[in-house]
């Protein structure tokens, strides 16, 4: 029991609170789906409420609401030209869900949502599927120049297609893998810190004061992982703005 | 580390749920030990179907509401502050045009009253003058009269008066003569003597 409190996988296992099986699938209610749901309500929730009053003159909340909405919205301008400004709904929904379902991680029992892999591969196949098909959409089969920069000696064109097409496979793998790596990673740190202060203090006086070290680790990496938290989502974000900006504009 | 194990027991995720019986004890907290300690709970592709669904759903409700709700508000209050303030930048200019013009016709207002003020003073300062000097000649003019009135009778006194000194010459001379030569000299001898004196 003892072991298994400071084991630092627990928090990330998947428990079903309302079973459900469909056609031999597994596709039950779990916590992931549960803190999903909570990401969608708080983060909504917050940009519905807060600009509910519609004032001219901002309060707080309703500040965090529009500056919030303007960062997406400039840093879409600044990747994809005002032409991507179509896609500002999808880039916003993946960044205030990404972002609020890293803050809520944050808190102690809380399941974080981002740090399983196909949650993270999920948005990432939906990002790189956007720019696939809107590509093909707009430019047909032009969107294969994406493939063949310009001014690239003939010789060289083969090998240059073939890393150009590697890089935009792995982009997909690149981009979920980051987000997903930094979540559990970070948890992973930080349960282990707090292990310590657990296991340290069990053993007396002497290992109270020695738990202090890990604590204060602790602390520190809170607040870090506070950093990394608004730093993945706005990678998330950037990185969704540069590829939608390649569906847009495939000629380099 | 983890990765490596999950993916070795990937291959064997049915045994888990036999294992699920014996392991559950160790998991009084958790009401669903199922893959408890097989997979590293991020790989366990068990769990990968109902994440996907429930992704699908939570997600594709959060960007329908966000798409049809959120951003038109957020964008709205938005546009219609830049509309507010851009409106009130035009005011506040067209204000400061409007001051502008007002204190532009006031400084014309301004200077030509002082020019008028200017003419009138002029005129004024020239009527004065004018008045000044005709009042001058008219007394320089009876001053001038009143002088040669005066060197005229000064002139016909003279006269009179050398008209007089004949005579007068003339009893002084018979007196004379009467009283050194005892003798009576004629009016005409005396007067001829007088005037060959007189020349």
């Amino acid at each position: 029991m003892a072991a298994d409190k400071v084991d630092p996988i627990h928090q990330f296992h998947i428990n079903k609170l309302i079973p459900i099986d469909i056609g031999g699938y597994d596709l039950s209610f779990t916590n992931s789906a549960l803190f999903m749901v909570a990401t969608v309500i708080v983060a909504a929730g917050f940009l519905f409420l807060t600009t509910s009053s519609r004032s001219l003159v901002p309060g707080r909340l309703q500040s965090v609401s529009e500056m919030a909405y303007e960062f997406v919205g400039n840093m879409l301008r600044d990747a994809a030209g005002t032409q991507g400004m179509k896609f500002f709904p999808l880039v916003f929904s993946l960044f205030m869900f990404v972002l609020v379902a890293n803050l809520l991680g944050l808190f102690p029992y809380f399941f974080t949502v981002t740090s399983h892999i196909i949650v993270t591969f999920g948005l990432a196949v939906l990002v790189i599927a956007t720019v696939v098909v809107y590509g093909f959409m707009k430019h047909g089969f032009g969107f294969l120049k994406l493939f063949v920069p310009h001014g690239v000696p003939v010789f060289l064109l083969p090998l240059v297609v073939l890393i150009e097409v590697i890089s935009f496979v792995s982009r997909p793998v690149s981009l979920s893998v980051r987000l997903f790596a930094n979540m559990l990673a970070g948890h992973i740190t930080l349960k282990v810190f707090s292990g310590f202060v657990v296991s340290l203090s069990a053993l007396g006086a002497v290992g109270v004061a020695g738990s202090i070290l890990p604590l204060a680790m602790a602390v520190a990496l809170t607040a870090l992982e506070l950093l990394v938290a608004f730093l993945q989502a706005y990678v998330f974000a950037v990185l969704t703005c540069m590829y939608l900006n390649d569906a847009l504009h495939p000629g380099h | 580390m983890f990765v490596t194990s999950a993916f070795a027991q990937e291959s064997a995720p049915s045994a888990d749920t036999s294992h699920a019986a014996t392991e559950g004890e160790t998991h009084s907290g958790t009401s669903v030990p199922a893959e408890a300690h097989g997979t590293f709970p991020p790989f366990d592709p068990a769990t990968f179907p109902s994440q996907l669904l429930w992704l699908a759903i939570t997600f594709g409700l959060f960007y329908l509401f966000l798409k049809r709700v959120v951003m038109p508000r957020v964008g709205g209050i938005i546009d219609v502050r830049n509309d507010r303030i851009t409106q009130d930048l035009d005011q506040a200019a067209k204000l400061k045009g409007e001051a502008d013009a007002a204190v532009a016709a006031y400084e014309q207002e301004l200077a030509e009253a002082k020019t008028k003020a200017n003419a009138i003073g002029q005129q004024a300062n020239d009527a004065a003058k004018a008045e000044a000097d005709t009042a001058r000649k008219k007394v320089e003019a009876a001053l001038d009269a009143k002088l040669g009135e005066a060197e005229a009778r000064i002139s016909s006194i003279k006269a009179n008066a050398m008209k007089e000194v004949g005579s007068i010459a003339e009893d002084t001379a018979s007196a004379i003569v009467e009283a050194l030569a005892g003798g009576k000299a004629s009016k005409a001898e005396i007067a001829a003597a007088v005037k060959s004196v007189a020349r």
